[in-house]
């Protein structure tokens, strides 16, 4: 029975994981870059949390509300003024950048709101609901439904609209996009704004797990969830999903057994042993050389 | 309104200290099917690319129907009306025959609807998909790819790889056609085929046409006139005939 609630909050973790994962994912498959500062988004929208339900005493919808709105907003900023600059330059260039933008954020968020944990214990939902000898805390039934009603529009919505067709031509072949009148910039624009969106509601998951909020709160999970994205073959949506279940599955059955202090050298562990079977990662593209 | 279609005046480029194109006047009437040929290295593909915006000329500019288009961006330059083919096909290829085309209609307007309207899913939404996916459906099948519509393109034999890249370009309503060696690595019947179909294009959506290609029964066959480069230079151009038997066109391509 414990086996089974360990799954379950697994199932949550990773909706949390899957999240962020997308994030990396998207704006890996469609710009082509690894955006590190991915993870510090989430740290902004738990900051926002903090300041407009603690500090500003706002309702919590509206609070969730500002917290994604800034993330959003953060996200158009940040693809603004650190990566559009850069666009044709080397990724290697790129990638230092969003390395450096990771740490401009999180320095940022240490001069204005100090480095000492603040906490933000509204969003917690205390409670679960007991099914025989299983008990569901009811913050892992939310987060799984929200991440699986995300998961399915963001399915739906890169299937069936034009914008998100024009995502999957770029992720294909950008110059030949843009030779169809694609409007390359416009579509990476969208998809920092999606990413920074989602980005947003892991930060609101992750206060619904535990209330304290930290200048480092994003970097971690942001590790996990780029690991989960690379496990789940980087650039593919339903790969970041898969990942991120399957990480948080490990990683919370590991934490029920005596090598929990492994937890986090068990998920990268599995992380290399799925590279070197699968290089491309579980549902990656395979690469076509042609001869 | 200008006379012709696509004016380049003194369009030319340089890498480096290379001049791979100098001093490249063509002009291309209404309707027109217009060859631009010339040996290997001769620099025909990098004509293409300036006029595509991939690259930026060097020197000189050019016009479609009058509007200088010089110094503009990919996708502004296919807006205002010039669509391409590649030497190798670059399709989206893991997605299918039907998208591939509904990307190329993705800037017309009247299969707009707004972000918002996308998003959360209103009636206009469905409907400009719905209309855009009957327009998508009559393009593949003018080219006989109506029952392949929902193969992934990388699937798709080479021919009709080849056609599907011409009805993606179509489909974003150019003024201008560009086709780079749309013949490469086709065999006799295939070729032949081609030519009909091109010649089809032009009668049937009133294009014209500027084809870059080495198969001289093609190039004979359909172009109206021609332009021969050879080492970035204008060789030869004018009527097909003139300029096959023109004896510096011949030299280029035979040698003493």
């Amino acid at each position: 029975m414990e086996f089974i609630s360990a799954i379950i909050s697994g199932l949550s973790m990773g909706g949390t994981y899957a999240m962020i994962a997308l994030g990396y994912t998207m704006v890996y498959g469609i710009a082509k870059m690894l955006n590190f500062a991915h993870g510090d988004v989430i740290m902004v929208g738990a900051y926002m949390l903090f300041v407009a339900i603690v500090s500003a005493k706002l309702p919590v919808w509206v609070g969730i509300m500002i917290a994604i709105l800034v993330c959003t907003i953060f996200g158009i900023v940040i693809e603004r003024l650190a990566y559009k600059p850069l666009r044709g330059a080397s990724p290697l260039a790129v990638l230092i950048t969003a390395i450096g933008v990771s740490f401009l954020l999180q320095a940022l968020a240490q001069i204005v709101f100090g480095s000492e944990q603040k906490n933000v214990s509204a969003l917690m939902i205390n409670g679960s609901l007991k099914l025989g000898e299983v008990s569901i805390d009811y913050s892992t039934l939310v987060t799984l439904a929200v991440a699986a009603v995300i998961m399915v529009a963001l399915t739906l919505f890169v299937k069936l609209t034009k914008v998100g067709r024009a995502m999957l031509a770029v992720s294909e072949d950008r110059d030949a996009a843009r030779l169809m009148g694609v409007d390359v910039n416009f579509v990476i624009m969208i998809t920092f704004i999606i990413g920074s969106a989602l980005a947003g509601v892991a930060g609101v998951f992750k206060l619904m797990k535990s209330p304290a909020v930290t200048p480092t709160l994003g970097a971690m999970p942001g590790i996990k969830a780029f690991t989960a994205a690379v496990i789940g073959g980087i650039g593919s949506i339903p790969g970041a999903m898969v990942g991120g279940v399957l990480l948080g599955i490990v990683e919370a059955i590991c934490l029920k057994t005596p090598i929990a202090a492994y937890t986090d050298a068990i998920e990268f562990a599995i992380l290399i042993i799925i590279l070197l079977v699968k290089p491309s990662g579980l549902l990656g593209k395979k690469r076509r050389e042609k001869v | 309104m200008s006379e012709y279609v696509l004016e380049t005046v003194g369009l030319g480029i340089s890498f480096g200290g290379l001049k791979a194109v100098q001093d490249c006047n063509i002009k291309i009437k209404e309707n027109e099917i217009y060859g631009l040929i010339g040996p290997n290295g001769a620099g025909k593909t990098t004509v293409f690319n300036m006029l595509t915006g991939v690259y930026q000329p060097t020197y000189g500019t050019f016009y479609l129907c009058g509007e200088e288009l010089k110094g503009h961006s990919q996708e502004v330059i296919n807006r205002c009306g010039i669509a391409r083919t590649f030497q190798n096909i670059r399709l989206f290829n893991n997605m299918t025959v039907i998208r591939n085309v509904m990307v190329g209609l993705h800037n017309d307007p009247k299969y707009s609807c707004n972000f918002f309207e996308s998003i959360l899913r209103l009636p206009k939404h469905f409907k400009a998909e719905r209309e855009m996916r009957a327009r998508a459906k009559e393009l593949l099948d003018i080219f006989g790819l109506l029952e392949d519509r929902n193969q992934l393109a990388y699937n798709l034999p080479y021919g009709k790889q080849r056609k599907l890249e011409i009805a993606r370009a179509l489909a974003t309503g150019p003024k201008l056609l560009l086709l780079d060696e749309p013949a490469a690595g086709m065999n006799p019947h295939e070729t032949e085929e081609l030519m009909q179909t091109i010649k089809f294009v032009r009668d049937k959506f009133d294009m014209t046409i500027l084809l870059i290609e080495h198969d001289m029964s093609l190039v004979s066959g359909i172009c109206d006139r021609l332009t021969v480069l050879n080492f970035g230079q204008t060789l030869a151009e004018g009527g097909v005939e003139e300029v096959l038997n023109d004896p510096a066109v011949v030299k280029a391509y035979l040698g003493d």
